[in-house]
């Protein structure tokens, strides 16, 4: 069964890019682009595994995970948080909010998918 | 107090530098070569008249032999002590050490107060670092824009097989990457170049207030013009650099105007030779508050008072703001003050005047009179409580008093024993 993704990045061609790799490797890619109802997104396509920026308009990245960890229902799923900035701040941030993985802006295209294959297989 | 015990070394020193013989000092100054070899050891006290007739021989201060140029030197040397982690020196011979090698010792004060300026300077970067949001923004601008070409290129690069339509579309996501990452990175670029103002000032902006007012000997006469222009005035003026700086210097100047506008220079002077410089009684002349004298003394050159002032400011939250340092009265420049000093609690006491002897502590114990009161700052409004700054003017006292209240500068440097306000302990070792 195909594994689905949701990529949740406000930059349009950084999920043009993610998206079209992340297809190629076999994924059934969904995107979403703002804060505000990213929750929604999720319960709506219940993914496999959501790719979660920290910046994003409307509502930080670690809200929304906090959001998800804080909900039964979504308090399992694989979250590969992604940030523009590589202090060790933001990367206790995100491991105490509960991300599954955290990885630095710019990454190459080998590890996003190196990352998502790890995640939704362990 | 066995702190003047090495006045001989010191004229062993100075004499030594000064290429003087043992012999022929002795001469001059009329004793046997022996008895001044046994001074130079420490082992005969020495003063009065003699102290004073070598002194003249070797050119020096009297002052300089009998207390030594290291009472500030060795404050900043016990600082720099404190803060060595690992090697422990030898504090008890910290007198000898002044003395013996006042080169040496300067070294390491100046390298200390250097060090000082250093980690402030690395402080200042790191918060920029970490709370500038122009500076986030345009970070986060760049690194997004760098993500998104290396993963489109890595595309273009790693796939064999590519539609055409697909192939277009990432040339076209490429081209446009480029030229918003041509202009965030320009942006940027001249973001840290025009923060050049920034980065100059380094300093603290109290810093470079004091500065303005120091090198000018707290004498201000341009004040004295109805229409003179604060902000002009600081857009011109060298020692401030920064805008921060410039800021603070326009709001004081401000003030300060006010204040001579309300007592000009010649009807002050005439007032300080009728009534002296009480300041309950300059306030009662010109009927003005007492704070505007404190700070009108405290711009008025040091030749047209009768004896020097200080003054010390701070806001409620009992930070130090602006100052005139006044001889034998230390500030701490970066730590907190003491919480003795009659400037605090006049904070307790809004709007009251308070007049008391304080005592420094230390080897020298001088006695100043204080006079401190606080006033509200901005407009007064019903039921809302005002915001405060104090203030407290510092003069030398004339007579000694048994009744002096002991106050220090920082705790790190003040020897008392038994004070409640201690906040953390002091570096000065037991039995100074």
């Amino acid at each position: 069964m195909t594994k689905r993704v949701l990529l949740i990045e406000d930059e349009p061609n950084i999920i043009e890019a993610i998206s079209f790799i992340l297809s190629r490797d076999g994924w059934e890619v969904a995107t979403h682009s703002n804060g505000h109802d990213a929750m929604d997104a999720v319960r709506r396509r219940s993914p496999d595994l959501v790719i979660l920026d920290v910046m994003l308009p409307g509502k930080s990245g670690f809200e929304i995970l906090r959001e998800l960890r804080d909900d039964p229902e979504t308090d399992g799923l694989p979250v590969l948080m992604l940030t523009a900035r590589g202090q060790n701040k933001d990367r206790e941030m995100a491991e105490k909010a509960g991300a599954s993985r955290f990885m630095t802006k710019p990454f190459s295209n080998s590890d996003v998918i190196e990352a998502v294959r790890d995640l939704v297989a362990g | 107090m066995a702190r003047d015990t090495l006045t001989g070394s010191r004229i062993r020193e100075r004499r030594i530098m000064a290429g003087i013989r043992q012999s022929d000092l002795a001469r001059d100054v009329g004793i046997s070569a022996s008895y001044l070899n046994l001074i130079e050891h420490n082992r005969r006290r020495i003063g009065g008249k003699l102290l004073v007739d070598i002194a003249q021989v070797l050119e020096v201060e009297p002052s300089l032999l009998s207390e030594g140029a290291e009472a500030a030197l060795i404050a900043t040397l016990r600082e720099a002590a404190a803060d060595a982690m690992a090697a422990a020196p030898e504090l008890d011979r910290i007198d000898e050490f002044a003395g013996r090698f006042p080169g040496w010792a300067q070294m390491i004060a100046d390298t200390h107060r250097r060090l000082g300026t250093l980690e402030r300077t690395v402080a200042t970067l790191t918060d920029r670092l970490a709370h500038d949001p122009h500076l986030a923004t345009s970070m986060h601008e760049v690194l997004s824009m760098v993500t998104a070409i290396r993963s489109t290129a890595g595309i273009l690069a790693d796939t064999k097989e590519i539609e055409p339509e697909w192939r277009n579309r990432f040339h076209r996501n490429l081209n446009e990457d480029s030229q918003r990452l041509a202009e965030s990175s320009q942006q940027l670029v001249s973001y840290l170049d025009g923060a050049g103002d920034a980065g100059a000032s380094l300093t603290l902006p109290q810093e470079e207030v004091e500065a303005m007012l120091s090198v000018r000997d707290y004498d201000l006469p341009f004040l004295e013009a109805a229409d003179f222009d604060a902000d002009a005035f600081v857009r011109d003026c060298a020692e401030l650099t920064s805008d921060s700086s410039r800021t603070m210097a326009a709001q004081t100047l401000r003030r300060l105007h006010g204040d001579v506008q309300a007592m000009p220079g010649d009807r002050l002077h005439e007032t300080l030779a009728e009534v002296g410089d009480d300041p309950l009684a300059i306030a009662r002349a010109f009927r003005v508050g007492l704070a505007a004298v404190f700070r009108r003394l405290a711009v008025t050159p040091e030749s047209a008072l009768p004896r020097p002032v200080g003054l010390v400011m701070c806001d409620a939250s009992g930070t130090l703001l602006m100052r005139r340092p006044l001889e034998g009265f230390p500030v701490p420049r970066f730590s907190a003050a003491c919480p003795k000093w009659p400037l605090f609690q006049s904070l307790t006491r809004p709007a009251r005047p308070i007049r008391q002897r304080v005592e420094v502590t230390g080897r020298d114990a001088l006695q100043f009179d204080c006079f401190a009161i606080s006033e509200p700052v901005g407009r007064i409004e019903f039921n809302a409580d005002p915001l405060y700054h104090a203030f407290m003017l510092v003069m030398p006292a004339s007579k000694r008093s048994a009744n002096a209240r002991e106050v220090g500068s920082t705790c790190r440097v003040c020897p008392s024993r038994t004070c409640e306000g201690r906040r953390e302990p002091s570096i000065l070792v037991d039995g100074i």
